[in-house]
């Protein structure tokens, strides 16, 4: 007997012989009014406007394009309806048409006065990858962790468990420099936002820093914590003094943080306050260091007075894993913007560097007109929690929805979207600002271990131990690519920052990149 | 105490004599001496014997000084050995749950050994003669004509099977004996889940009783392990797999089935 496959369930032939909804805008639609509203400063533009009440999105951009002259460059933007419900207020997403976002559903009638809030949207795309250019081998054994160049997507470092970090040049896919030093499995690795520096995290241990054009360490190793590193993060650009390096700071599981000079560097202070393992630490624009740690805890470490613990935010019930900044990926980048390359990176003085990086992070850092930084966390118990710890102790907002735990959360590269990988298969995307539920990408059949932002914020990329990659369309909440390739799980991966490649490696050895 | 440990019986009961400890210190302190004595005195037999015990005694006691200088030795060290095990930080204090895992990369390494692709867990099953598998049913109005059978073993049907008109059907696969879902067992990882039933592949009785669908020992079922999560190597959910039944399943009212990998 062959093989028969299953014939279609009950439900999903009663779904089949529903009636299909067509997307047409009805010919007698009234005009409806509308007002434009600024998302981050509340401004509104051009008063009350009458519009054909089927508008499209793209009408409503040129529309608004025109009202605040920007004729020769226009901006793209996104709207949603700002609809007031009782005290409440929520926005919704205009997709496509007024019509079938708003008037269609019943949010509002044509009677209605509505108010627009548009954002505006980054001014270059990304498009999606699609097949993968190169296998590269090289690592003798599995890659634990892979992060771009900020200045270049010409130079990709990973760290192994052969107890080497290497630079791999993508444009021709080759090996390009191997930083051998430590002994034992190399677990993070990091850019300095200046581009010049790469710290690597190793099991033993230790920290090591390296020239990133050279491949050559910078001194030894910086020794002091009595286990291994599990995350390490960059003072942000803009923050550093005159003349000087960016400090870094490394989180161990023994505990501790621990801030390095990295010119001198010594060890400039210890803290320690968390009961267990520190699970990831991240160094926010606002010159504030936030851990989260497997004690439940997150605590906020203020770097103006020296490393003194500010707050200590409870609510997780088990294991805190990872955490995300609002301009997290803003601060990775430093000065540098999506067009820059090695060559023009070298030109650029250190005095413009520090100071494209203050306005870009203070691009994406503003809303409503005043800097506001919110974390994600992420947790073993299933949920995450937005906060504003500058504002108060208490969360935002408890994320649920997860049914297994939560891996990974990062917010996208415009602070507007947060997305979180669990091990329930699936990769969950949020509001950034309220923290509200959006939507879910289900496809992999496997934990969901990682992902990275295409620089526009439109697109993401998701790792997984099923071996695939897969880019997800955040408009359509669709995937977009399925990108198979990987011989076994992928652990690491990322996105270069002007959006050309995609880098991912895990247990199959082999780094792959990605592309176009 | 067993009865040949009279020595240590004397010592409980009476002690050691008044200056055992002293004798013992002196006799560990002339130790050097004793041995000096037997290098050079020895002879034959217990000369080699003894020069073998003393070579080795030396070559270890080298050994261990070395690694304790080494250990002491500032600068960097030699990287560690690698065995494969790396994981990223995220994953390092979770004890990974690895039985999908363990399945595709044993599928895998099972792909590569082509030469037992045909190896079965049962590879010889006894033969059943077709008066146990066939009841004759009587038919006609003074119940004159046989040629109607009913199986009486258990059977899989299709879904969405329907029999055909009564006149017509030779062979009825009893409703009460047919079985949609077996227990099937991974040999390597010992777990066993309830999965449903796709098709019958082969049944080494006859190629009849697999047209059938007859469900005997040794049949070879496909049952669907999409709830199991294997994946192939381009990514793809495995979706269904072969399994061959392990019991009789018109004995226990069951099938047992054990995953062929």
């Amino acid at each position: 007997m062959a093989t028969l496959i299953p014939p279609p369930s009950k439900k999903q032939r009663k779904e089949a012989q529903n009636v299909r909804d067509v997307d047409i805008i009805p010919d007698n639609l009234p005009n409806v009014l509308i007002k434009f509203q600024a998302s981050d400063t509340g401004d509104s533009v051009g008063g009350s406007i009458r519009v054909p009440g089927g508008i499209t999105e793209k009408q409503l951009e040129d529309l608004l394009n025109n009202l605040r002259g920007e004729t020769e460059e226009p901006v793209p933007y996104t709207f949603a309806l700002l609809n007031t419900d009782g005290d409440k207020t929520s926005q919704v997403e205009i997709r496509d048409n007024l019509y079938t976002s708003v008037l269609k559903p019943g949010l509002k009638t044509t009677e209605d006065f509505m108010t627009l809030v548009y954002t505006p949207r980054a001014v270059f795309k990304v498009r999606p990858v699609t097949r993968s250019n190169a296998a590269i081998a090289g690592h003798g054994s599995t890659i634990l962790c892979a992060s771009f160049a900020p200045n270049d997507s010409g130079r990709v470092c990973t760290g192994a468990g052969d107890s080497t970090a290497r630079i791999w040049d993508c444009d021709t896919s080759t090996p390009f420099r191997t930083l051998s030093g430590h002994s034992n499995w190399v677990l993070c690795v990091s850019y300095s936002p200046c581009g010049t520096m790469i710290a690597t995290g190793s099991m033993d241990n230790t920290v090591r820093l390296w020239d990133a054009e050279s491949g050559k360490p910078i001194g030894g190793s910086l020794t002091g914590h009595s286990k291994w590193i599990t995350s390490i993060t960059w003072e942000p650009l803009h923050l550093v003094k005159e003349g000087d390096k960016p400090r870094l700071a490394s989180s161990s599981k023994d505990g501790t943080i621990k801030v390095w000079d990295s010119s001198t560097r010594n060890c400039i202070y210890t803290m320690s306050g968390h009961t267990n393992s520190v699970s990831c630490v991240k160094w926010s624009g606002s010159n504030i260091i936030y851990s989260v740690s497997h004690d439940k805890t997150i605590r906020v470490w203020d770097m103006k007075a020296g490393g003194k613990c500010m707050q200590v935010l409870k609510s997780h019930s088990h294991w805190v894993n990872h955490l995300s900044i609002s301009t997290e990926y803003v601060l990775r980048r430093g000065g540098f913007d999506y067009n820059s390359t090695r060559s023009t990176a070298k030109k650029s003085s250190p005095e413009e560097l520090r100071k494209n990086a203050l306005a870009q992070y203070e691009k994406v850092a503003k809303v409503g007109g005043s800097i506001n930084e919110r974390i994600v966390t992420a947790s073993d118990d299933f949920t995450m929690f937005l906060w504003e710890p500058l504002k108060s102790n208490k969360p935002i907002c408890r994320m649920t929805g997860h049914q297994k735990l939560v891996n990974f959360v990062s917010f996208s590269p415009d602070g507007r979207y947060i997305v979180s990988c669990a091990f329930d298969n699936s990769a969950k995307i949020w509001d950034g600002l309220r923290g509200t539920f959006i939507g879910t990408f289900r496809g992999h059949v496997a934990p969901v271990y990682q992902c990275a932002w295409s620089a526009d914020s439109r697109l993401l990329v998701t790792c997984s131990k099923d071996t695939t990659l897969k880019v997800w369309d955040v408009r359509t909440r669709k995937l977009s690519v399925d990108l198979p390739g990987h011989s076994d799980e992928v652990y690491a991966v990322d996105w270069s920052l002007d959006g050309k490649r995609v880098a991912s490696g895990g247990k199959d050895k082999m780094l792959r990149l990605w592309s176009r | 105490m067993p009865q040949n440990e009279y020595i240590e019986q004397h010592i409980k009961k009476h002690g050691r004599r008044l200056d055992h400890e002293e004798r013992k210190r002196k006799r560990e302190a002339r130790e050097g001496h004793r041995v000096a004595k037997d290098a050079q005195n020895l002879k034959g037999w217990r000369a080699k014997q003894f020069a073998k015990k003393r070579y080795s005694e030396k070559a270890s006691m080298k050994k261990k000084i070395k690694a304790h200088q080494e250990s002491k030795v500032k600068g960097d060290p030699t990287p560690k050995e690698d065995n494969g095990e790396a994981l990223p930080t995220y994953l390092l204090d979770r004890d990974v749950n690895n039985s999908a895992k363990a399945i595709s990369s044993s599928i895998k390494q099972k792909r590569l050994e082509k030469a037992d692709k045909f190896s079965v867990p049962l590879p010889k099953v006894k033969g059943i003669s077709e008066e146990e598998m066939f009841k004759v049913i009587k038919t006609g109005k003074s119940k004159s004509k046989s040629w109607k059978r009913m199986i009486t073993k258990h059977t899989f049907v299709g879904e969405g099977f329907t029999r055909r008109p009564v006149k017509m059907e030779r062979i009825i696969r009893p409703s009460a004996l047919r079985q949609k879902k077996a227990n099937v067992t991974h040999p390597e990882l010992g777990v066993t889940v309830f999965l449903p039933i796709l098709g019958v592949k082969k049944n080494p009785q006859s190629p009849m009783y697999t047209q059938l669908g007859v469900l005997t020992k040794g049949t070879i079922i496909e049952v669907n392990v999409s709830e199991l999560g294997l994946v192939t190597a381009g990514g793809k959910v495995v979706w269904g797999k072969y399994a061959q039944v392990t019991n009789e399943p018109d004995r226990d009212g069951c099938v047992n089935a054990v995953l062929l990998v």
